[in-house]
């Protein structure tokens, strides 16, 4: 239980997907001017990540990694699929995105509509395929902490497109150089704003 | 006309400064010039042959399913990048860990298939995602070379800064540390965009 709160404090904080990693950073050039539409996409990346990044752990654990077909019959142990692993999260990816589009489509309507082009384009974000090769890469050892890292760093994603959207809403009112203008003063200012959030470094419960 | 489209994504219409395609998967490399060199390289090779087997496809593919299509595509692709890295430089591909399998949802890739070689023929498609994975590499070596000079003092791990310059041998130079952070690529690049559109003032954004 412990484990699975510090993966989670760490990964909206410390392990931030925007700012120690730069994933997502074109949707979230692209999504700040304003703060309403931050707000949905970046409620609609956690959903997806808190969906697909599970179903890739399960994928992972009984397929794809070494040795993990040993549940269908002993002979297979040697089997190592995980060069397979990039086409097979992407499939997930793609696919869950398909089914949470027309749910969305069904049953929230006025969401629907709110995220617009976003909604498909969900599914080549890098923040998500990210969360799947990081689950890959660090070796979570159950559901539980896969599940809290989704959660985190959707989480923390959110937090960063909301802040940077806020922020972007009052420089129209700024006196910025004409070259810097738009995205030069954008990248800088996320860079200062990573900087910041690195003072978050070190912590763990 | 093939140099045209070859040479406009260099400068003018830089995926990354201009068209701020790419960017995610990529800054996290750009602490030294290797691992940068070999992901702008593997990258070129994917937008390349992308481009050029969509192209092909183009015309037999249904609208509805073509982002899948695409996926798989680019996926394939990477499964080839990350296995011959994996095979010839063990050292790069480990450091660029998970920046390799990102490349799949590279945004530059994805945008200019559906730019560009979804209505043009093979060869130019071919050209043009050649030369946005090129102008994605130019700007990739550069943030590198100003992170990996200021903040280790080396070059391809080459120190470039005298020995003898050092605070710890009687000098007065010391590395800035604060190169290395992640957040210090998205400073570099604003002041690269800066520089590019002090240049060229028809790029420069309306208020």
């Amino acid at each position: 239980m412990e484990n699975i709160i510090n993966i989670f404090i760490k990964s909206i904080f410390i392990d931030n997907m925007i700012f120690a990693f730069f994933l997502g950073m074109c949707s979230y050039l692209a999504v700040s001017k304003t703060v309403k539409t931050a707000t949905g996409l970046g409620i609609a990346i956690l959903f997806v990540l808190l969906v697909t990044l599970p179903i890739n752990y399960l994928l992972n654990k009984y397929i794809l990694s070494a040795g993990a077909l040993v549940w269908l019959s002993p002979q297979y142990a040697s089997v190592d699929l995980s060069f397979l692993s990039f086409i097979m999260f992407i499939a997930v990816i793609a696919s869950i995105t398909q089914v949470v589009e027309m749910v969305i489509e069904r049953f929230l309507p006025s969401l629907y509509t709110a995220l617009g082009i976003f909604l498909p384009l969900i599914a080549v974000h890098c923040a998500i395929m990210g969360g799947s090769l990081f689950m890959q890469e660090r070796g979570y050892a159950t559901i539980g902490e896969a599940t809290s890292f989704a959660l985190g760093s959707g989480i923390g994603w959110f937090l960063a497109v909301v802040a940077i959207a806020a922020i972007r809403e009052k420089l129209t009112y700024s006196h910025i150089p004409a070259p810097l203008r738009g995205l030069g003063i954008s990248f800088i200012i996320t860079g200062l704003m990573g900087l910041a959030f690195m003072s978050f470094m070190g912590i763990s419960l | 006309m093939f140099k045209k489209i070859f040479l406009a994504p260099l400068f003018k219409g830089n995926p990354i400064t201009v068209l701020t395609l790419g960017i995610c998967s990529a800054l996290a490399v750009t602490v030294k010039l290797e691992p940068a060199m070999v992901m702008a390289a593997s990258v070129t090779l994917v937008t390349g042959f992308a481009s050029l087997i969509m192209s092909i496809l183009r015309n037999t593919i249904p609208n509805r399913i073509r982002i899948i299509v695409q996926l798989v595509v680019i996926a394939a692709l990477v499964i080839v990048v990350d296995q011959v890295l994996k095979a010839y430089a063990y050292d790069a591909s480990k450091q660029l860990s998970i920046f390799v399998g990102l490349i799949i949802t590279n945004c530059l890739i994805m945008g200019r298939i559906e730019a560009y070689a979804l209505g043009n023929k093979p060869i130019p498609s071919l050209i043009d995602g050649l030369a946005n994975g090129l102008g994605f590499g130019i700007v990739l070596t550069v943030v590198a070379f100003v992170r990996e000079l200021i903040g280790s003092g080396t070059l391809f791990d080459i120190p470039v800064i005298p020995h003898s310059w050092y605070v710890a041998n009687g000098g007065f130079y010391e590395n800035n540390g604060l190169f290395i952070l992640p957040p210090m690529a998205l400073i570099v690049i604003g002041l690269v965009i800066w520089v590019q559109r002090s240049i060229s003032k028809e790029l420069i954004e309306k208020q």
